[in-house]
This record gives structure tokens, C-alpha cells and sequence, in this order.
């Protein structure tokens, strides 16, 4: 069975995972409540979403 | 062949599919709005826009068409004889899928899906809750109120 005749150095295995890479999530500002919120998802800190309530939200 | 036909399979068997499909169109119909997983949502949509096409058609064989997905006559009539009408000049599109975000637990991202046209806010709600308890013959106002708290916490 073929094996690997090297171990890869770690510059080699780091080098590969360079591409490895988390991106931040887009955060916009609730045009009704003015909290933070992701696109295209309704708000969760004031149950708004396109001008309309979509549900109502926790009273804390 | 089913080449290209891309179908959301949903982890689970045709048949637990199909009941799961069943038991969601059945909960939409019957509260107009139900809160699920995206995936889920994305999926029924197709099939219950069916359902309503064939509820706005009216006849009998249709009908029948529908009993065989949603077994439960009450809510077959409703949707019949007071969805399908609002539905006249709307040629698909009869519901909407609005996005919540992740559920804690498992991340999953949540979604409400609703019939067009039967947006439970605020005051709607309460009229919504009022005519369900009628029906169920449950007329006392602080039932009222809890259906408004059940309906939005679904």
C-alpha cells in the first residue's frame, strides 16, 4: 500500500491551512430599532422585519 | 432518470418525509403561520402551494386530492372556503418564508412560513385567536389571550 515516505514539516502543514479562514458575519443596523441585526433576517430584539412585526419580541 | 432533479431529502426516509410534509402543510393551514427550520420550510413550500392550487380549483376531486396529504376535514373546509378565495388573483406565491435566525442548541436556522395575506400582527392576532376558539367552541376571554401568547410563541 502506498504510505508517505516523509513526514510534511510543519511549515509544509501550516502552509496548507492558510486558506483555512473564518470570515465575519455582515451585521447591519435594524432600520426600526436601530440594534444590531443580520440581513435578510427579521430582528431579533424587536420581532421587526420590512416594515411589519413578524413576531412579538421577549419582554425582558 | 432523476438527473439534476435535486430534491431536499432532509435526512430521513420518503415515507417519514412525507408524513413530516403532511403534518407541516396540515399546522400551516390550520394556524397560518408556523415557525420551523429553513430547510424544512423551503421544502414544504412547493408542496403546500400545490395544495392551495388545488383547493382554489374547489371541486370535489380536489378536494379529495387534498384529503390525501391533510387528513382532517375541518381544516380542508377552511382552507377551501376561506384560504383559497383570498388566493383568486394570486397565481403562486401564496406563501412567504421569513428568515429568524439560529436556534441555540443546534444552530439550526429557524424560519417562519406564512400564508400571504394572513400575517398574524398585533390586532390580526387577536381576531385570528377569537375565530379559532369560536370554532372550538372555547369562547372565554382569558383562553383568548393564551391562544395570542400560543400563537406567538410558535
Amino acid at each position: 500500500m502506498a504510505l508517505p515516505k516523509r513526514r510534511q514539516s510543519s511549515a509544509r502543514r501550516d502552509k496548507r491551512r492558510t486558506h483555512w479562514k473564518l470570515s465575519a458575519p455582515v451585521v447591519m443596523e435594524c432600520p426600526n430599532c436601530n440594534q444590531p441585526k443580520l440581513p435578510h433576517r427579521a430582528c431579533p430584539n424587536c420581532g421587526y422585519y420590512k416594515d411589519r412585526m413578524v413576531f412579538m419580541p421577549k419582554e425582558s | 432518470m432523476r438527473h439534476r432533479k435535486t430534491v431536499a431529502k432532509l435526512n430521513r426516509t420518503a415515507s417519514h418525509r412525507k408524513a413530516m410534509f403532511s403534518n407541516l402543510a396540515m399546522q400551516l393551514f390550520e394556524h397560518k403561520k408556523i415557525r420551523t427550520t429553513k430547510s424544512k420550510a423551503k421544502a414544504v413550500r412547493p408542496f403546500v402551494e400545490r395544495l392551495i392550487t388545488f383547493a382554489k380549483k374547489g371541486d370535489l376531486a380536489s378536494r379529495r386530492q387534498v384529503l390525501k396529504t391533510v387528513r382532517d376535514k375541518k381544516v380542508v373546509k377552511e382552507l377551501f372556503e376561506e384560504v383559497a378565495p383570498t388566493f383568486e388573483n394570486r397565481n403562486g406565491g401564496y406563501t412567504r418564508i421569513v428568515k429568524l435566525g439560529q436556534r441555540l442548541g443546534d444552530g439550526a436556522e429557524l424560519a417562519y412560513l406564512e400564508l400571504v395575506g394572513f400575517e398574524g400582527v398585533r390586532k390580526e392576532k387577536k381576531e385570528k385567536a377569537s375565530k379559532k376558539d369560536a370554532k372550538k367552541k372555547k369562547a372565554a376571554k382569558e383562553k383568548t389571550k393564551e391562544a395570542v401568547e400560543e400563537t406567538s410563541e410558535e
